[in-house]
C-alpha cells in the first residue's frame, strides 16, 4: 500500500538524521575538560545588577510562595532605598515555577543562561530545590533556598537559609522527650521530606527508649484521612510528628478534633505548619498544637518589630509573617554581605567569602557557615496561640551550628550513609 | 481522503520546508537555551502525531497519553542514572533515601540496547493490553476517555508512592551523560535536538502513510460508523488497538527524549493535567488532519513559555479560554479554516453528527 | 470488632462523600451524556458559598443551614448558564463537552484564586456538628455522620422527584428514548436545562458538606472529579441505584485497602478492581435496556 515516493522520503530522512547525528557528536562524559561549564555572562558593568527571584506563582504551592516572593521583594526594595549592593541598584527578574520541578528547572537554567542574574532566590518543595540543584551547579550559579528541609545534601552552589534538620526536627524530637513523651506516630505525605525526616526521627527514637507506634503516608493532596486518624487513635502514642504538606493538614485537624482528639490526650508536633497555613485550617482545629521553626511574627526583638510592621504596611495589615517568609528575607541580606565581604560578584568570590557572615535577621543573629553553606540558627518550638499566631513555648537558647548530615549526633550514624 | 493528501507535491514541499526550519534556520538563529526549549517542544509534538491519529482519526479521546510519555521517559531516565553511576553502582538518589541498592526491575535498563526496545515496546505493549481490554469490550467515547484518565491518575500516584524507585515527587534529574555523551556540552545538546526533530519527522511520515492506507480509511469508519465497520467483516477492536498503540510508541519516544533534552521527569509531567495540556495544541492544530496537530502542540508549548514568562497567572486564563472557544466553536481546529479556504473541493469539515455513535451508548446516541 | 466497626463506618462515610460528589453527574451524564469536568468546580462554589454566608452571618450553626439552599442555586445557576452558552450546541459531540467543561474548570479555579486568594479559607464547623457522638460505645465524628444523612436525603430527594413529578417523569422519558419523548410533545431542551440545574445544584450542596471534611481551596474540585466520575461509569448510566451501590462499594473498599496497606496503593489498587470489573460489565452495575444495537 505505501506508495515507493514515500517510502523513498522516509529512507532519505532517515538517512539525513543519522548523518547529521555522527557529524554534531560533542565531547564524551569521560572527556578532561569537555563540556565545562558555560562562562557567566552576568553583567555588572552598569549601575545596576540583575538577581532572580524564582517562586511558584501559580499551582499548589502558590498559597506559600506568594509570600515568599513579597518578602523577597520587599527585601529587595528596602536594599534598593538604602543604595544598593556595592553602590548598585538592584533589578529583580521575576519567574513562575508553577509548582512543577520540571518548570523550576528550566526556568532556572532561563534567569541563568538568558537573563544572567547573579544570584537567584526561591523555590520551596524539596522537589523544586533537587530539580535546580543540577542547573545551578552546571552553570555554576547560586541559589538561595529560604525552607527547612530533610538535610543530608549541601551544594557549594546553593545556600541552605532554612533550618535543616539538626536545627528544627531534632530540637522538635528534643522537645517531646523532655515533655515526658515515650511513645510517637509519624504522619507524613508521601513524598521525600517526611521520609527522611521520619528516619532520623526513628534513629532518634531507637537511641532514645522512644517507641514508634505507626508511621503513615498520604498522597499530596489526600483529603480523606478517616482511616489514618482511626489508627492514630487507636495506636494511643503519647504524641503525633506531623510531617504533612499543604492541603492535607487541613483534613487532618479537621479529623482529628471531629473524633475528639485534642493537645492535651496526643499532641500533634508540626514541621510544615507556619502562620499563614493556621488560618486554612481554622484556629478553632489547631489552637493549642506545638510546632518546630526558627521564627515567629511574635518574636520580641527590634529587628523583628520592623520586619513585621514594614510587611504590615506593604502588603496589608491583616497579612502575617512566617519562618519561611524570613529565611528568605535574610537570605537576600546575607547575600548582600557576602559580595561586600566579597567586593564582587562573581561565584567564586562569593562562596570564598562567605564564610562567617552575619545578619541581624528578625529572628535573631544568624551566621553563614561556609563549609555546608548552611546557617546557624535558634530553634524554636512555638504552640498556636487563639488568635492565629505561634508564641514561643521552647528555645534551644543559643543558635545551633548547621549540620545537614547529622555527623555530631552519635545515634545518626546509619543515615548518612 | 482530502485533497491535502492527494497533492503529494503538496506534502512533499511542506515536508521540506519543515525540515529546513528544523535543521538549517532554527539552530542559527535561537541561543542554545532556546534551542532546548525548542527541543521540548517537538517532544511534545511527537506525542500530538500520535493523538492526532487516535483522536482525530480514530475517535478514542486518550486523557492518559500521559502515562505512555512517562514510561518512555521514565525509562530513559533509568538507564541514564544507572550509566551515571557507572557499572554495578548504586544511582545518587537511591543511595541517599535506601540502603538496599538497585531494584531487581532497574537491573535490565544498564545496557542501553534494552532500554531502547524497552522504549519501543512497553509502552506499545500496554496500550495493546488495554485497547484489547477495553475495545474488545466495546468500552469507548466516554467510557474509555475516563478510563485513560484514571489510567493516568493511578500512574502518577504509583510514581510518587515509589520514591525510592521512582525518585518520588521530585522525578528523576541530574543526568550527567547521554550514551556516553556528556549532557553539559552544548554540541551535545544540539546534537540531542537534532535527534528529536529527525524523530518527529519521521513520526509525520508514519503517520502520513497510516492515514493514507487502506488502514487510515478503516479507522476513520470506526470512528463514524464501528457498526457499519463490524457488518462489513473488519474488526474495529483491533483497528482502533493498532491505532492506539501506535500513538502510545509516539508518546514513548517523545518521552524518551525529554529526558536527555529536558534533563528532568518528574509526576507532574505525566499526570492527568498535563495528559489533558497535551490535547489542547491537537485540538486548536486541527485534530483530524496531519500537520495540525504537530503545529498547534508547538505553538501552545511556545505560547505557555512566554505567556507565563510575563503573566503568570494569565496562562491559566488564556488555556481555560482556549479549551473552551476552539472546542466549542471550531472543532475542526485552526486547520478547517485553512481548508474552508480551499473551497468546496476539499472535503468538508467532520460532519458534526460523526460522533453521534461513539455516544456511551445506551444514553443519547445509541438511539439515533 | 473495634477496627471492623470504625473501617465500615469510615468507608460509608467515604462513599457518601463520593455519593454526594457523583450524584449530579450521573443525572447529567446520564441524561445528556455529558461529561461536566467543572461539576468539581460547582462543589468548589458550593464550598466557597458556604465560606461567605459564614463571613456575612457569623454564627456557624445558622449559617451552614443557609447556605445549603444558596449553594444548591449557585451551583444549578452555574450549571445552566454552561449549558445554555456552552453546551446546549454540543449535544452531538458529548466527547467535545469533555474538553469545554475541562476549559471551564480552568477558569473558574483561577477566578477562584484571584477572588479569594490562593490561602485556603476555613469554613467553622457549628458546636452541634464538632466532635465525636458516643452510640453503642463507639466514637463516630458529627460531621461524618451528618454528611452520610444528607448524602442519603439527597439520593431520597432525586429518586422522588424522578418518579413522582412530571418533572422526573420527563427527565426519565428523555433518558430512554429522546426522539421518542420528543415525539411524545416533551420538551427536551428544557428538560435538559433542569436536569443540569438540578445536576449542578447537588454539585453545590456536596461543596457545602465538604467544608466540614477538608480545606476549601481552588484546588477543591479536583480531588474529587476523577473518582466521582468512577462511580458514575460503575454505576452504569442513568441511573441512581447504580451510582449509590457503587460509591457505597467504592467508599468500603477504598477504606479496607487504606487500613492495610496505604492511601497511595489504596488508590491504585481501587483502580484496578475498577478496570476489571468493566470487563465483566462494561456498562455499569446497570443498566438501561434499549434497542440499541451494541
Amino acid at each position: 500500500m505505501i506508495p515507493t515516493r514515500a517510502r523513498r522520503s522516509l529512507l532519505t530522512a532517515a538517512l539525513l538524521s543519522v548523518g547529521l547525528v555522527l557529524t554534531a557528536c560533542g565531547s564524551r562524559v569521560d572527556d578532561a575538560g569537555g563540556g565545562a561549564a558555560a562562562e557567566s555572562c552576568v553583567d555588572t558593568s552598569g549601575d545596576s545588577v540583575k538577581i532572580g527571584f524564582l517562586n511558584s506563582r501559580s499551582g499548589t504551592m502558590a498559597i506559600s510562595e506568594n509570600t515568599v516572593f513579597d518578602s523577597l521583594q520587599m527585601a529587595a526594595d528596602q536594599i534598593n532605598a538604602t543604595g544598593g549592593v556595592l553602590g548598585k541598584q538592584l533589578t529583580v527578574v521575576a519567574e513562575d515555577g508553577a509548582s512543577e520541578p520540571t518548570v523550576f528547572a528550566e526556568k532556572a537554567t532561563k534567569l541563568i543562561q538568558s537573563d544572567c542574574v547573579a544570584a537567584v532566590f526561591g523555590g520551596w518543595t524539596s522537589s523544586s530545590r533537587k530539580a535546580m540543584l543540577p542547573v545551578f551547579e552546571s552553570n555554576d550559579a547560586l541559589l538561595f533556598y529560604p525552607v527547612q528541609y530533610e538535610g543530608l545534601e549541601s551544594s557549594k552552589n546553593i545556600f541552605y537559609t532554612g533550618a535543616t534538620t539538626n536545627q528544627q526536627i531534632v530540637p522538635a524530637l528534643d522537645y517531646l522527650k523532655e515533655q515526658g513523651v515515650t511513645s510517637l506516630f509519624l504522619v507524613g505525605s508521601d513524598y521525600v521530606f517526611p521520609q527522611t525526616a521520619n528516619k532520623i526521627i526513628k534513629a532518634y527514637a531507637a537511641a532514645n527508649g522512644i517507641e514508634i507506634k505507626g508511621e503513615e503516608y498520604a498522597p499530596l493532596g489526600h483529603t480523606d484521612f478517616s482511616t489514618i486518624v482511626a489508627k492514630v487513635r487507636d495506636a494511643g502514642a503519647g504524641a503525633v510528628f506531623n510531617t504533612l504538606n499543604g492541603d492535607s493538614n487541613v483534613a487532618f485537624f479537621k479529623e482529628y478534633k471531629n473524633l475528639g482528639l485534642t493537645p492535651a490526650t496526643m499532641p500533634v508536633l508540626s514541621v510544615s505548619i507556619a502562620e499563614e497555613e493556621v488560618g486554612g485550617i481554622g484556629v478553632d482545629n489547631i489552637v493549642g498544637q506545638p510546632v518546630a521553626w526558627n521564627y515567629y511574627q511574635t518574636i520580641d526583638s527590634p529587628e523583628n518589630k520592623k520586619f513585621v510592621e514594614e510587611f504590615k504596611t506593604t502588603y496589608g495589615a491583616t497579612k502575617v509573617t512566617s519562618d519561611p517568609m524570613e529565611a528568605a528575607y535574610t537570605s537576600l541580606y546575607l547575600w548582600k554581605g557576602m559580595v561586600e565581604k566579597a567586593n564582587s560578584f562573581a561565584v567564586p568570590d562569593i562562596q570564598a567569602a562567605a564564610g562567617g557572615v552575619t545578619f541581624d535577621a528578625p529572628e535573631g543573629k544568624v551566621t553563614v557557615n561556609g563549609d555546608n553553606h548552611h546557617i546557624a540558627k535558634t530553634a524554636l518550638i512555638g504552640k498556636i496561640g487563639p488568635d492565629g499566631l505561634i508564641y514561643t513555648d521552647w528555645s534551644s537558647g543559643a543558635p545551633i551550628e548547621p549540620d545537614p548530615y547529622l555527623k555530631t549526633y552519635p545515634w545518626a550514624g546509619s543515615l548518612s550513609g | 481522503m482530502t485533497s491535502i493528501f492527494r497533492s503529494r507535491y503538496a506534502v512533499g514541499i511542506g515536508f521540506l520546508v519543515a525540515a529546513v526550519l528544523l535543521f538549517a534556520v532554527a539552530p542559527a538563529v535561537l541561543t542554545t537555551f532556546r534551542l532546548g526549549l525548542l527541543g521540548k517542544y517537538l517532544c511534545y509534538a511527537m506525542v500530538a502525531v500520535g493523538i492526532g491519529l487516535a483522536w482525530g482519526r480514530g475517535g478514542m479521546l486518550t486523557l492518559g497519553q500521559g502515562v505512555f510519555f512517562g514510561i518512555g521517559a521514565y525509562l530513559m531516565a533509568m538507564h541514564l542514572k544507572l550509566a551515571d553511576a557507572g557499572p554495578g553502582a548504586v544511582p545518587d538518589f537511591m543511595a541517599l533515601i535506601s540502603s538496599e541498592g538497585v531494584p531487581w526491575w532497574w537491573e535490565p535498563f544498564r545496557s542501553g540496547t534494552v532500554t531502547i526496545i524497552a522504549i519501543l515496546v512497553l509502552p506499545t505493549l500496554l496500550a495493546v493490553l488495554l485497547g484489547q481490554a477495553t475495545f474488545r469490550r466495546k468500552v469507548r467515547g466516554a467510557y474509555f476517555a475516563i478510563l485513560s484518565q484514571a489510567l493516568a491518575a493511578a500512574f502518577a500516584i504509583l510514581l510518587i508512592g515509589n520514591p525510592v524507585a521512582t525518585g518520588g515527587s521530585t522525578g528523576l534529574n541530574n543526568f550527567k551523560g547521554f550514551f556516553g555523551f556528556s549532557l553539559r556540552d552544548p554540541a551535545n545538546r544540539q546534537m540531542l535536538y537534532f535527534i528529536a526533530a529527525a524523530a518527529l519527522l519521521v513520526m509525520v511520515l508514519v503517520a502520513r502513510q497510516l492515514m493514507v492506507s487502506r488502514f487510515g480509511e478503516l479507522l476513520v469508519a470506526c470512528r463514524d460508523g464501528e457498526e457499519r465497520v463490524r457488518f462489513l467483516g473488519y474488526d474495529p477492536a483491533t483497528v482502533k488497538t493498532v491505532a492506539f498503540a501506535v500513538a502510545a510508541m509516539m508518546a514513548g519516544v517523545g518521552g524518551a527524549l525529554f529526558v536527555p533534552i529536558v534533563g528532568i521527569i518528574s509526576p507532574n509531567d505525566v499526570g492527568v493535567v498535563p495528559s489533558i495540556g497535551l490535547l489542547i495544541g491537537v485540538a486548536i492544530g486541527g485534530r483530524t488532519t496531519l500537520a495540525g496537530p504537530v503545529l498547534g502542540a508547538i505553538a501552545v508549548a511556545w505560547a505557555e513559555t512566554s505567556l507565563s514568562e510575563q503573566f503568570p497567572s494569565g496562562w491559566t486564563y488564556v488555556q481555560g479560554l482556549m479549551f473552551m472557544l476552539v472546542v466549542a466553536f471550531l472543532p475542526g481546529g485552526l486547520a478547517s479554516l485553512v481548508k474552508w479556504r480551499r473551497t468546496a473541493k476539499a472535503d468538508p469539515p467532520p460532519p458534526p453528527a460523526a460522533e453521534k455513535d461513539l455516544t456511551p451508548e445506551p444514553a443519547g446516541g445509541a438511539q439515533a | 470488632m473495634d477496627i471492623l466497626v470504625t473501617q465500615v463506618f469510615n468507608g460509608l462515610s467515604g462513599g457518601s462523600i463520593l455519593l454526594l460528589a457523583a450524584l449530579g453527574l450521573a443525572l447529567t451524564f446520564g441524561q445528556m451524556g455529558v461529561i461536566n469536568m467543572a461539576h468539581g468546580e460547582f462543589m468548589m462554589a458550593g464550598a466557597y458559598t458556604a465560606y461567605v454566608c459564614q463571613q456575612l452571618l457569623g454564627s456557624a450553626g445558622v449559617s451552614l443551614l443557609v447556605s445549603l439552599p444558596i449553594a444548591f442555586l449557585i451551583g444549578g445557576l452555574l450549571g445552566v448558564v454552561l449549558e445554555a452558552t456552552l453546551l446546549r450546541r454540543m449535544y452531538h459531540r458529548p466527547l467535545d463537552t469533555l474538553l469545554v467543561t475541562w476549559g471551564v474548570s480552568l477558569i473558574l479555579q483561577q477566578l477562584a484564586r484571584d477572588l479569594f486568594g490562593t490561602a485556603g479559607v476555613d469554613v467553622a464547623a457549628p458546636a452541634w456538628l464538632s466532635g465525636p457522638v458516643e452510640i453503642l460505645g463507639f466514637a463516630f465524628p458529627r460531621s461524618r455522620l451528618f454528611i452520610l444523612v444528607l448524602a442519603i436525603v439527597a439520593v431520597v430527594a432525586v429518586t422522588l422527584v424522578l418518579k413522582l413529578t412530571p418533572l422526573g417523569r420527563r427527565i426519565r422519558a428523555t433518558v430512554q428514548n429522546r426522539q421518542l419523548a420528543e415525539s411524545a410533545g416533551i420538551s427536551t431542551r428544557r428538560t435538559d436545562m433542569l436536569t443540569f440545574f438540578i445536576g449542578s445544584g447537588l454539585a453545590g450542596i456536596a461543596g457545602v458538606a465538604l467544608t466540614l471534611m477538608g480545606s476549601i481551596s481552588s484546588n477543591l474540585g479536583t480531588s474529587y472529579i476523577v473518582d466521582a466520575f468512577l462511580v458514575v461509569i460503575i454505576g452504569g448510566i442513568g441511573q441512581i441505584k447504580g451510582a449509590v451501590i457503587a460509591a457505597f462499594v467504592l467508599g468500603v473498599a477504598q477504606s479496607w485497602i487504606e487500613y492495610s496497606t496505604s492511601a497511595s496503593i489504596a488508590k491504585v489498587i481501587v483502580f484496578a478492581l475498577v478496570v476489571a470489573f468493566l470487563q465483566f460489565r462494561p456498562q455499569g452495575i446497570f443498566q438501561v435496556r434499549t434497542r440499541s444495537l451494541v
